[in-house]
């Protein structure tokens, strides 16, 4: 049960992280590599605001902001030239600015593991039958599921979400219809960004903040997409908690191949379901 | 226009200056090959803190040396290991022959010092270690090129085990990632624990080196609820076993115990008052009130504006060996046989205390393991010496070096 809630806890941290990294393949056919590194921005910048101004709360709104704008710039000044030169070269730009961050983290806040403790109102742990249980987690729980719902609804039930499943679906047919795809391009690069941040940011208090965070968290993330399938919002969901159960279960009874399973659970969704539980066919 | 003073003078100066320019160019070119140290650490990853820190404590001894050591100037090589075998092999082989360095520095890896073991013992290249801590090293898979200046994992874990045995409790859950670092080290602790009449009551050795929670083997220490939970882990991962502990609301159940890492100054501030009264053992702390380690501290505070951490005293210790065997031998590297003999012989004031080599292993006897408990110094977080065993030498079975 207690094991339950902490692969509950710890896949709706990987949904965060994940969905952004999906609906910006969805949406503009990149798989962005530095999505790990906009994960590490934001629990850098997160940090930097809660121990300037002493608001966790602050911080989980300022920086996903700030990244959303880091990934808007990035998004149209560096990308957008090279959609026609097909994935290699986003696959390759992406990957650059994985070093690209990775130094810049380092050099703007040295190699040092930083930390902040949760908010108060956060700390502190409930009695759950013998266990216990930290309350920051449950708001984790909670915060991902929040989102989760924001976001399908956003999606599912406003223009913008039609526009963006629109262009998810045929973004050549969108642009048919009169969306300017070249800005929803951008503003869906720029929320898969702030979402990374979001993820960043919640992690912290849990994870802590340190160099080459954002590349470690990024296998899972990609497993997560592969898992749920591509571009879609229930699959990375569905990835989400499914890896995380998967690695919870795994490290608590078969610590020896927990990582196996991991990738075990990935095989046999691919063998099973080629593109993923939510995935369609890619054209 | 007349020959004024200033004039005059500022011809002097010229015409002085240009000789002594001339004079140290000219010795330039018959002075002796610069000196390559190449430092074998991982600046990326879990590790990353610690060996910025060996590298900052190394460089302080060169530093205030004029970057030169009898008479040759030091050069350093860094390459990043990212605390990978495969990676720490390739760096080292480039650092060997194609840097054709004189002193290889490093792992901090234990992985990757197993992995390079062999290729620097026959290419018959000094390693000076600087962290990493695999018992086999001093032992079975003992190096006359290879010189020890950090710990062996046994040295700060098996004081620890009879000790809490005797001053804490007699049953423990140990938790380690599942690496070598992490096997040696609960081995050790086990050995004396069990001896002592302790009683080992789970055991978990978790995903490394890429591990972001600790949640599932939390839960498990909390249902198994421990009197004493005996942890290793180190740099970014001992920041996150300390808060999730904390988080998890274990401290107040079961007391945490560890190697000396869980709580190093370079982790402590990171892990806040989640790391109060957390009890560990270590050849240092940044408290010892020798003149060696108030010189050092000073000094490291100065330079880098923080506090430092055994892994600095490492780096510092490092070079220190080098410097005085390097002294010893005149600047003499060629002569390997003779170089070895000087790196044997070493012995010098260091912050940890008086440090020489077990000539048995070439690893370094700590002068003491100290027991150190976390408090609130002066409104920062250190790790107080509440008990200390002396003259801790690594057993070394198996290692056949002359001795």
């Amino acid at each position: 049960m207690a094991q339950a809630l902490n692969g509950l806890e710890y896949g709706m941290l990987l949904f965060l992280l994940s969905v952004g990294l999906t609906l910006i393949f969805g949406m503009l056919g990149v798989v962005n590599l530095a999505h790990g590194s906009f994960y590490a921005l934001g629990a850098y910048a997160g940090i930097a605001v809660a121990v300037f101004t002493g608001s966790f709360w602050l911080a989980l709104c300022v920086a996903p902001l700030v990244v959303a704008g880091v990934g808007a710039a990035i998004e149209r000044s560096c990308l957008r030239p090279l959609y026609a030169r097909g994935p290699n070269a986003q696959v390759l730009l992406t990957f650059g600015f994985i070093y690209v961050f990775d130094d810049l983290l380092r050099w703007l806040w040295g190699s040092h593991v930083r930390s902040v403790a949760p908010p108060a109102a956060l700390a502190g742990v409930v009695a759950l039958g013998p266990g216990r249980f930290p309350v920051y987690r449950i708001f984790v729980i909670l915060f991902g599921l929040a989102v989760a719902l924001l976001l399908w609804l956003a999606l599912e039930r406003t223009r913008l979400g039609a526009i963006v499943r629109a262009g998810v679906w045929d973004a050549e047919m969108a642009a048919g219809l009169g969306v300017n795809v070249a800005r929803v391009f951008t503003a869906v690069f720029a929320a898969g960004a702030g979402l990374a941040a979001l993820a960043g940011v919640v992690a912290v208090p849990i994870q802590a903040a340190y160099p080459g965070m954002g590349v470690e968290i990024l296998v899972r993330t990609l497993i997560v997409v592969v898992i749920g399938g591509l571009g879609s919002l229930e699959g990375s969901l569905a990835g989400s908690l499914i890896l995380g159960q998967a690695e919870t279960f795994g490290k608590a009874w078969l610590p020896d191949s927990s990582m196996f399973i991991i990738y075990g659970v990935m095989a046999a969704v691919l063998l099973l379901r080629p593109t993923g539980l939510f995935g369609r066919a890619l054209r | 226009m007349g020959l004024t003073r200033r004039r005059f003078l500022r011809g002097v100066a010229t015409t002085a200056a240009g000789a002594v320019l001339g004079g140290r160019a000219r010795r330039a070119r018959a002075a002796p090959a610069p000196l390559k140290i190449g430092l074998l650490l991982p600046y990326s990853n879990v590790y990353a803190v610690l060996g910025e820190s060996i590298t900052d404590g190394l460089s302080l001894v060169f530093e205030r040396a004029g970057w030169t050591v009898a008479g040759r100037r030091v050069e350093l090589i860094k390459e990043d290991d990212e605390v990978n075998p495969q990676v720490g092999l390739r760096k080292a082989k480039k650092l060997i022959e194609s840097d054709g360095v004189d002193f290889l520095v490093g792992p901090v890896s234990s992985g990757v010092l197993a992995a390079i073991r062999d290729t620097v013992h026959q290419a018959r290249q000094i390693l000076i270690v600087a962290n990493a801590g695999n018992d086999e090293i001093s032992r079975d898979r003992c190096s006359r090129y290879i010189f020890r200046a950090s710990f062996s994992n046994w040295q700060p874990n098996a004081p620890m085990g009879s000790w809490v045995a005797a001053h804490v409790a007699k049953e423990a859950y140990l938790v380690a990632p599942k690496y070598a670092a992490g096997f040696d080290m609960m081995r050790a602790f086990k050995e004396t624990f069990v001896a002592a009449g302790g009683k080992v009551v789970g055991e978990d050795y978790t995903p490394f080196p890429v591990n972001e929670d600790f949640a599932p083997f939390l839960t498990k220490i909390n249902q198994a609820a421990p009197k004493v939970v005996y942890a290793f882990f180190s740099g970014s991962q001992a920041v996150r076993f300390v808060r999730q502990y904390d988080e998890f609301g274990l401290r107040a159940r079961s007391k945490l115990c560890g190697a000396g890492f869980l709580t190093e100054s370079d982790v402590l501030p990171a892990q806040g008052q989640s790391a109060l009264g957390i009890i560990t053992g270590h050849f240092y702390s940044t408290l010892l009130d020798n003149p060696a380690n108030k010189a050092f501290v000073r000094a490291f505070r100065a330079k880098y504006a923080r506090t430092p951490d055994g892994f600095a005293v490492q780096g510092y210790d490092s070079a220190q060996v080098i410097a005085h065997g390097l002294t010893a031998t005149g600047g003499d590297t060629r002569d390997k046989d003779r170089l070895l003999e000087a790196l044997r012989g070493v012995e010098f004031d260091s912050p940890r205390g008086r440090f020489r080599f077990d000539p048995r292993t070439q690893n370094v006897i700590q002068p003491f393991i100290y027991v150190r408990e976390v408090r609130e110094v002066d409104g920062e977080l250190a790790n107080v010496v509440v008990d200390r065993i002396a003259n801790v030498r690594d057993p070394g079975t198996g290692c056949t070096l002359p001795g």
